[in-house]
């Protein structure tokens, strides 16, 4: 399936329908999902802020996701030469980066009404942090080697190194006493969240992934007119 | 029922999905811009015009 789709003609073939019905899938989720989200009871404890957990839990997600994603791109880059790999890897890193900070933000605006403070340097906000760097160093050395090969080697070298900091960043809550609660939605005891948040959770976290893929699928088609653009360009150029 | 009065949490909560809607928005209208300029760029070039305003040039 990687090797089928590590042609970038193929994968704009293929992809290109998909886009119309992955964003529409994914604004109606969202409308749905925001309506339950204001709609749900509030909570007995932290009550309405938790309505900040449909959104920080689905950005925070994915902002691992996303840097899961650059690791896994950037190995097939960097040992396979896939045509599309960099180009994948570099489309999603601005998304990855902004997720994060909405997670940081959200978590921050989150914690002072509950904890009484906007930060803590424990162990899961703090490798959230180093995420972000990851994230910001990814792109400063696609912005700042010109030679496009040698600047993905580089920025793949790096996500590889960044994905030791993804296990850290989940279990962070169990190996650390952290101020950040333990996970409460993917357990192997099950969710301990009362289903009648659970599911507007659950909606939210489809509507945000489906809304990425649409918006990933979009940014690495752009990366491919644009690596195409400077193929012509260079092609027309030399003669 | 739809509730949005959020009480004394209002300033919490708000701007915690104004924060993803200026985010999301952002990042949207960047890639959508970026999608049809480079579009439009490759055409120009493949048309042979010539004439590249779209700035990829730089």
């Amino acid at each position: 399936m990687i090797n089928f789709l590590a042609n970038p003609e193929r994968f704009t073939r293929v992809t290109a329908p998909l886009r119309p019905w992955l964003v529409g899938l994914g604004l109606a989720l969202m409308a749905w999902g925001l309506y339950l989200c204001f709609a749900s009871p509030e909570d007995y404890q932290q009550g309405d802020t938790v309505r900040i957990m449909y959104i920080h839990v689905p950005f925070a997600y994915l902002s691992m996701a996303l840097y899961a994603a650059i690791g896994i791109a950037s190995f097939f880059g960097l040992i396979f030469r896939h045509a599309l790999a960099d180009a994948a890897a570099k489309a999603i890193a601005p998304v990855g980066a902004v997720f994060t900070v909405i997670a940081l933000l959200t978590g921050s605006l989150w914690g002072k009404p509950m904890w009484g403070t906007w930060w803590e340097w424990d162990g899961r906000m703090t490798s959230v942090l180093v995420l972000l760097l990851f994230y910001i160093g990814y792109i400063a050395i696609h912005n700042a080697i010109e030679d496009e090969q040698r600047a993905a080697r580089s920025a793949a070298i790096l996500a590889l190194v960044g994905l030791i900091n993804l296990p850290i960043i989940k279990f962070s809550v169990e190996w650390w006493n952290t101020l950040h609660q333990g996970a409460s939605v993917f357990r192997a005891d099950g969710p301990t969240i009362a289903p009648a948040m659970l599911w507007p959770l659950f909606v939210m976290i489809a509507a945000t992934h489906i809304l990425t893929a649409w918006l990933i699928l979009v940014r690495i088609d752009s990366e491919i007119l644009a690596r195409k653009y400077r193929a012509l360009r260079a092609r027309l150029s030399y003669n | 029922m739809l509730d949005l009065d959020m009480g004394k949490y209002g300033f919490f909560v708000w701007t915690s999905y104004s924060a993803v809607v200026l985010g999301l928005a952002g990042l949207i209208v960047v890639t959508l811009r970026a999608n049809a300029k480079h579009k439009a760029a490759l055409k120009a070039l493949q048309d042979g015009s010539g004439h590249d305003t779209t700035g990829l040039d730089t």
